[in-house]
This record gives structure tokens, sequence and C-alpha cells, in this order.
């Protein structure tokens, strides 16, 4: 299990210009340590993470996406494993947060904290499936991770490591949109 | 909002798939997002599948659609999205949220299982198609009646001002269309 602010600090020295998509605990956690225009954020339903980012993949195909998604959000999408492997964006990145709870509506448990969501991935036919939790083999890896193509998957065994502060309001701001579409038709 | 209208010729109406097709193209329709509904199946799914001028992306659940159609919109790609009036029922809360709450230019179109063409859908034999158009009217979104050939007519416009005014839109399908 990694410490999730040690392992976005990890990821957010390889994210470069990719948008990243992310919500709740995860989006929270993540904008504390990268706030930047480049993060999509208005998912607008619970679960539609992994359907935004390939909306955004497949719309710049030239660009990088990685969705960083809540356990509780893709057991409210699992299917969006297989469509994502049948249009088999080579852009794309999705990575689940497995925290084994729903941590923003009480740090509740999720069905079965035993669900293997690498192994649903690869199953679903994405081209390529990580698991990840030791943060010193995540970071060796996740460079390649995030460049090879896709659709690429990683589960990342996480454990909170502080309470986090939910400001909707912040995070689903018109204005957080506008400069997130302006910078992510802004360069070729 | 867009009052829905049923036209004068319904009763002896045809609807033919070609036409509409013809005016996704002419609305810069690029991606049809779908799932399939057997009143738009082989009318329309089916020959969008054939035709090499629409990237089809065939979805598990329908809600899946209003999350792809918004990353899309981000890249000002048009999408269609192609489901059932079921599917609809099953997504209103993504599309309550991305397309009303956060205005995105999410453009469904809408097949009405069950309905009696003959019929406007506020008096359909089928619940589920009578509570349709309260419910998108009850939620600000524009809407238009698709049951005869005339009604094609109202899609490009409708396309145009959800883009335009980045707004949701439902397009109803009133009828089978024709696979010619």
């Amino acid at each position: 299990m990694m410490k999730r602010d040690e392992c976005f600090k990890i990821l957010a020295r390889h994210i470069g210009d990719a948008a990243l998509v992310a919500t709740y605990s995860s989006a929270v956690d993540w904008v504390d340590i990268a706030p930047r225009p480049l993060n999509y954020l208005s998912i607008g339903a619970m679960g539609l993470d992994s359907s935004h980012g390939l909306g955004l993949a497949l719309g710049r195909p030239d660009r990088r996406v990685v969705v960083l998604q809540g356990d509780g959000s893709l057991l409210m999408n699992l299917g969006s494993l297989v469509t994502i492997a049948a249009a088999a964006p080579k852009n794309l990145v999705h990575l689940v947060a497995q925290n084994d709870t729903y941590e923003a509506n009480g740090s509740q448990p999720i069905p079965n904290p035993k669900i293997d969501f690498a192994a649903m991935a690869k199953s679903a036919g994405y081209a390529a499936s990580y698991d990840f939790a030791d943060l010193r083999i995540f970071e060796q890896q996740v460079a390649h991770v995030l460049e090879q193509d896709g659709p690429v998957f990683a589960t990342l065994h996480v454990a909170p490591t502080k309470p986090l502060k939910y400001d909707y309001p912040s995070l689903y701001a018109p204005e957080k949109r506008a400069a997130f579409k302006a910078e992510w038709n802004g360069r070729d | 909002m867009e009052a829905s209208v049923a036209s004068a010729d319904v009763a002896a109406g045809e609807l033919h798939g070609s036409r509409i097709i013809a005016a996704l193209k002419a609305s810069g329709i690029e991606y049809v997002l779908a799932l399939p509904d057997i009143v738009t199946s082989s009318g329309l799914l089916s020959p969008i599948a054939r035709d090499e001028d629409f990237r089809l992306i065939r979805v598990c659940k329908e809600d899946e659609c209003i999350g792809i159609a918004s990353g899309l919109s981000y890249a000002d790609k048009r999408a269609l999205i192609l489901i059932q009036y079921t599917g609809f029922l099953d997504s209103l809360n993504a599309i309550r949220g991305v397309g009303v709450e956060y205005k995105q230019p999410i453009c469904m179109m809408v097949g009405l299982l069950g309905h009696d063409p003959d019929k406007t859908p506020r008096a359909s034999p089928r619940y589920g198609v009578r509570i349709i158009e309260p419910i998108l009217d009850d939620m600000g979104i524009a809407h238009a009646l698709v049951s005869v050939d005339a009604d094609v007519a109202k899609i490009q416009p409708a396309i145009e001002r959800a883009y335009r005014d980045s707004a949701p839109l439902a397009l109803l399908i009133g009828r089978r269309p024709r696979a010619s």
C-alpha cells in the first residue's frame, strides 16, 4: 500500500502536458499537489471519469490523457473498461486509486475490496495493465506506464494520508472548465 | 426552450434514415456514441456503422455517452448520442450534471420504443414515453420530435443551436426510420 500523496507526487513529476481527469478524493489530493489548467475535474456524475477521459483522448489523439479514477467511481462504470478497450485510444492512461472505500462519502467500504481491477482491464482488452502497491516500484515504472501506447491501465493501491477538505464549488468552477479548454486547444 | 411540434402529416408519414443521416452530416457530427435501440437499429445505427464519415463508439451503458461527448466537445468535436428512451431515463443524473449544470453540448437522439407514431409522445400508450417530454421540460432541455421526413429539417438547426449555446438537446425519434 502506498501513501496517496507520495504516489501522486511521483505522478506529478511525470505528468507533463497531459490532461489529468480526476474526481472526489483523488481530485482533492491531486489538486493540492499539482494545481494546473490541464486538470479536468468537472465530471458531473460519479463514475463518468473514465468516459470523459475517453472523449478527451479521441478528440485530441495527438495529446496524452491520464484518468485518475477512484475505485468507487470505476465500480459505477465498469462497462467503460470494455468501451475504452474497443475504442483503443493509444493516448489514454487509466489509473485507479484503490483505497477500498468510498472515502468522500464517509469512508464506507466498497462492496468487495478483493476486486482486481487490473485483471479486469486486461481481460477487457487494454494494451497493458499494471498493479502497483509499492512506491519504489511505481517510481521505477511510472514513466513507461505514461508513455507507452494505450490504452494502459494501472491500479494504484493507496491509503489516505490526511483528512481532505472537499471544496466542490472550487473544484467544479466554470472558469476552470474554460481554462482547461483554452489550454487543451491552445497547443499543437 | 424549443417546444415539441407534431407534424400535421404524422398519421400518413414516413421517416427515412438516409435523410436523418444526411442531416447529421450537415450538422458536423463526426462521432456517434450508441447503444442499440430497436427503433433506430436498422434504419440509423446499421447504416451509420457502415458509413466511413462517422466514427462509431459502441458503449456498454448509455451514461458513458454523456462523458464521452463532453470530452470530445473540449476539442470542438461534435457527437451524436443514439440511444433508447430507457437509456435516456437511466442517464438522467449524468445529463443533469454534465448537460444541464455544466452546460455542455450533449446532443441525444432518443428512440421512443413502444410509441404509437400517430400520437404525440405525451399521449403515448407507453408510460415511459409519456414522461419523456415533461422530464425534458422540467430540466430545461431543448427537444424536438422527429416522426416524419418533414421533421428532419429540425435536426440541423437544433444541433447548431446546441453547440452554439453549449446546451443539451434531445431529438425524439417517434417511429422506426426506414433504412433506405
